[in-house]
C-alpha cells in the first residue's frame, strides 16, 4: 500500500540540526539531532530514554520555538508530567501554551483480535492530526516498540514502522524514537535498521557497585560526531552529557606567569613562577607536605583575586582549613569571600566518569582560575590505571582549554619509584615538583626538587623545605662528601661552619693586631730617630749660632780695636794680629 | 456513542437475554477507499448479515475524514472494528478476512486458536 504521505525527499545539501538543548549532547553531535529526520534512542530499562525525549521537546518548545508532540505508549500524560516535574520541567505550562502536546496511546493486548491484514494508518492519522494541531516540529515516540507487545504480526509491524519513519521524514519533523535495547542488538526489534540517520545508545552500567550512565552516538549519517562513550548525568537539572570538547591539543597558551605561592619556589622556576594554565604535579610520600603546598597555591591565587577550586578527596573542607592554619595559611576568609570553593567527595562515591562530569560541571559553574586536585591517586580506587589516566587526561585537557592553572597532588607509595606517578600521568603535566622525605641521623626531613618544568629555565637544586608557622620555607641543603645534609645534620654543619668562620675571624684579628703592633714599633723607632736627629740639629744650630755670634763679636771687637789703634798707636798690624792669635 | 445510560441498559439486557437476542453496536474505522478498507467493510457486512441479522448497528468511520474520532477512540491500526456492545469491549483489527477470528472477537464463537 502506498501512503498518501509518501513524497520525494527534498535534497538537503547541508545537514541542518535541531539542537537538543541538552548540555554536552549538542557539542558531540555538532549541533543537535538531524533536523527533520528520525533519531533512535535506545537503551535498557531506566537508562534515561524517556527523559532525553522529554528534554528534547521541552528545550525545543521553550528555547527554540519548536512545538513538540510526545506520544507515550507506556506512561500516561499525568504520570509523565509528574515524573519530570521532579527534574524541574513544568510540562503543564508548556501544554497550556500550546507548545507541547502529550498523547497517550493505550493498547491492551486482551482487547485486540487480529482478523486479517491491517496497517498502522490509524497511528499515522493520529500523529498527523496531533502534529498539525500545534504545528509540532519535534515528535517523540516513547516507546514505539510497545506495539510489538500489542500486535502479533511482526511482519506488518516492521514494514509499518519503516513506513512510519519515512513518513515522519516526509512530514519534516525531527523525531526521537525510543527503543529498548535487545540482546546483542541495539534495539529489541531491530528498529535501527530502518532509521539510518542517527542512533544514540544509552547505557547504564554498574561496575564494582558504582553506576555510570553512558551515551554513545552509534551512527550519525552525514555528520562528524564524537564516537566515544560519554558519561552523562541525570540530576536536579535533568540530562547532561559530559562536555569533553577538547579532544584536540589546540588550547591557547599564555606567557603570563603566576606565583605558586612560595616565593622561593618561584625563584627556582626562573624567578617568575608557573605559566598560567599549566598543570603542576606535586608528588611525594605520605606527609611530605603536598597538601601544604597546595594550600599555598590556592592562597596565592585568592590573594590575586582569582577564584580557586579545591577538589579534595581525603579531607573535609573544615579539616583542611584547620590544618592549614597551623602553617599560617588561613583559607577561611577566601571561602567566605566566595573566592575559594571546596568540593569534597570520596572518590568511591561515584565512578570516574561521573566524577569527571561533576567536576567539569563545577568548573563550568564556578569558573575558577586555579584548581587543586588533592590527591589524584585516590582515583585508583575507582578504576584501573588506564581508565584513570584517560579520565585525568580529559580533565587536564578541559582545564587547559579553560586556561586554569592546576595543581595535582600524587601520593607515592612506599615501594614505588619516586619519579613515577602511580597513575602514570607524568607525560601530561608541565611542571613536576617532587617532594621527598630524607631519613638520616634518626630524623626525616623534607626535600623538594623540581623534576621538570616545561618551557622555563629551572633550578637543578635539591632544596630542603621547612613547614613553619609562616608557611613553607626553602633552605639550602648542604651537599658534601657525606651526601646531602638536612635537618639537624645541616644545623650541625652550619654550627661547624660558623665555628670555623669564627676561628678564622679571630686569626685575622690576631694578625691585624700584630701588624699594628709592628707598625707602632716602627713608628716609635722613627720617632726616636727623628728626636735624635732633632737634638743633633738643635745642637748644630746652636753651635752655628754661637759661631755666628762670635764672629759678629770679633768683627765688633776688631772694629773697636781699629778705632783704638788709629787713636793710640800707628802700628798697622802688630796689635791686631797679636789679638787675633790670642783668641 | 449514544446515550450511556441507554447503552448500559442494553448491555444488561444483553447479559440476561438469550445470546441470539443480543444487540450489537459496532464501529468500523477505515482509511478511505483503500483495498484493505473496502475488504473490511465487505467482509464485516457479510458476517454481520449472516450471524447478526437485524440486531446490529454498524457505523463506518473514515478516519481520513474524521481524524479526531481516531484520536478519541485510540485507533492505531486500520481497519479497526470496535465492538462497544455487548461488553466486553473488543477491538478487531484487520480486513476481517479471517471469519473465525472475527466471530471469536465478536463473542459469537469460542476462540479455537490463539
Amino acid at each position: 500500500m502506498v501512503s498518501q504521505w509518501e513524497r520525494t525527499n527534498p535534497f538537503v545539501s547541508v545537514l541542518p540540526k535541531a539542537p537538543t538543548g541538552i548540555s554536552g549532547l549538542d557539542k558531540i553531535t555538532g549541533g543537535g539531532l538531524p533536523k527533520g529526520r528520525p533519531t533512535i534512542v535506545c537503551g535498557g530499562a531506566g537508562s534515561g530514554k524517556t527523559l532525553l525525549g522529554v528534554e528534547f521537546l521541552v528545550h525545543g518548545a521553550a528555547e527554540y520555538d519548536e512545538p513538540g508532540l510526545f506520544l507515550a505508549f507506556e506512561e500516561t500524560p499525568g504520570e509523565l508530567t509528574m515524573n519530570v516535574a521532579s527534574l524541574g520541567f513544568d510540562l503543564e505550562r508548556l501544554i497550556a501554551d500550546k507548545k507541547l502536546l502529550i498523547d497517550h496511546i493505550y493498547i491492551d493486548r486482551s482487547e485486540i483480535e487480529e482478523t486479517g491484514e491491517y496497517d498502522l494508518e490509524g497511528l499515522f492519522i493520529r500523529l498527523g492530526y496531533l502534529i498539525d494541531s500545534i504545528g509540532a516540529k519535534r515528535v517523540v515516540l516513547d516507546t514505539v516498540e510497545a506495539l510489538f507487545g500489542a500486535l502479533s504480526d511482526t511482519y506488518i509491524l516492521r514494514s509499518e514502522l519503516r513506513r512510519l519513519f519515512n513518513w515522519l521524514k516526509q512530514k519534516g519533523v525531527t523525531a526521537v524514537i525510543t527503543a529498548e535495547r535487545g540482546d546483542g542488538t541495539l534495539t529489541r526489534h531491530g528498529l535501527e535498521e530502518y532509521v539510518s540517520d542517527c542512533v544514540i545508545l544509552l547505557d547504564h552500567r554498574v561496575t564494582e557497585q558504582v553506576s555510570t550512565r553512558r551515551l554513545r552516538i552509534v551512527k550519525y549519517r552525514g555528520t562528524a560526531h564524537g564516537t566515544n562513550e560519554y558519561p552523562f548525568l541525570i540530576d536536579r537539572d535533568g540530562f547532561s552529557v559530559l562536555p569533553i570538547t577538547s579532544v584536540g591539543l589546540d588550547h591557547q597558551v599564555t606567557e603570563e606567569r603566576v606565583s605558586i605561592g612560595v616565593p622561593q619556589l618561584d625563584d627556582l622556576m626562573g624567578g617568575r613562577g608557573l605559566y598560567r594554565g599549566s598543570t603542576v604535579l606535586v608528588s611525594g610520600t605520605a606527609g611530605s607536605g603536598k597538601s601544604s603546598l597546595a594550600a599555598h597555591f590556592v592562597h596565592a591565587a585568592c590573594q590575586r583575586g582569582e577564584r580557586s577550586l579545591y577538589l579534595a578527596s581525603e579531607e573535609s573542607r573544615h579539616q583542611i582549613i584547620r590544618n592549614m592554619r597551623s602553617i599560617g595559611i588561613d583559607l577561611q576568609p577566601w571561602v567566605e569571600a566566595g573566592l575559594l570553593h571546596f568540593h569534597n567527595a570520596r572518590p568511591t562515591a561515584s565512578s570516574l566518569e561521573l566524577y569527571l562530569t561533576i567536576t567539569n560541571r563545577i568548573i563550568n559553574e564556578f569558573q575558577p582560575q586555579a584548581v587543586v586536585i588533592d590527591p589524584i591517586t585516590n582515583f585508583n580506587l575507582m578504576g584501573n590505571p588506564n581508565e584513570v589516566k584517560a579520565m585525568l587526561m580529559r580533565l587536564i585537557d578541559n582545564l587547559k582549554s579553560c586556561q586554569i592553572t592546576t595543581m595535582m597532588t600524587s601520593l607515592t607509595g612506599g615501594g614505588d619509584a619516586l619519579e613515577q606517578t602511580e597513575v602514570g600521568i607524568s607525560s601530561l603535566i608541565d611542571t613536576w615538583i617532587l617532594l621527598r622525605d630524607m631519613e638520616a641521623n634518626g630524623e626525616r626531613n623534607r626535600l623538594m626538587y623540581l623534576l621538570k618544568s616545561r618551557g622555563m629555565p629551572h633550578s637543578n637544586q635539591l632544596r630542603e623545605f621547612l613547614l613553619t608557622s609562616n608557611g613553607i620555607r626553602l633552605v639550602d641543603v648542604y651537599v658534601g662528601a657525606g651526601g646531602v645534609l638536612t635537618g639537624s645534620a645541616r644545623a650541625a654543619q652550619e654550627a661547624q661552619e660558623r665555628a670555623a668562620a669564627l676561628a678564622q675571624a679571630q686569626e685575622v684579628e690576631r694578625l691585624r693586631l700584630n701588624l699594628e703592633r709592628k707598625r707602632r714599633a716602627l713608628e716609635a723607632q722613627i720617632a726616636a730617630l727623628r728626636a735624635n736627629f732633632d737634638a743633633e740639629a738643635e745642637e748644630l744650630y746652636r753651635i752655628i749660632d754661637q759661631q755666628a755670634a762670635r764672629e759678629q763679636q770679633i768683627m765688633t771687637d776688631r772694629a773697636d780695636m781699629a778705632r783704638h789703634r788709629t787713636v793710640y798707636s800707628t802700628e798697622p798690624d802688630g796689635g791686631e794680629s797679636g789679638r787675633r792669635n790670642g783668641i | 456513542m449514544t446515550n450511556q445510560a441507554e447503552n448500559f441498559q442494553r448491555a444488561m439486557e444483553g447479559f440476561f437475554a438469550r445470546p441470539d437476542d443480543t444487540h450489537y453496536i459496532l464501529s468500523l474505522f477505515i482509511t478511505g477507499a483503500t483495498p484493505k478498507s473496502t475488504r473490511a467493510v465487505k467482509n464485516l457486512i457479510a458476517i454481520c448479515d449472516r450471524y447478526l441479522q437485524g440486531r446490529y448497528e454498524l457505523e463506518v468511520i473514515d478516519i481520513y475524514q474524521q481524524p479526531e474520532r481516531a484520536q478519541k477512540e485510540g485507533i492505531i491500526a486500520a481497519p479497526t472494528l470496535i465492538k462497544t456492545l455487548p461488553l466486553p469491549l473488543r477491538r478487531l483489527v484487520g480486513d476481517m478476512s479471517d471469519e473465525d477470528r472475527v466471530l471469536a472477537g465478536l463473542g459469537l464463537r469460542v476462540k479455537t486458536n490463539v
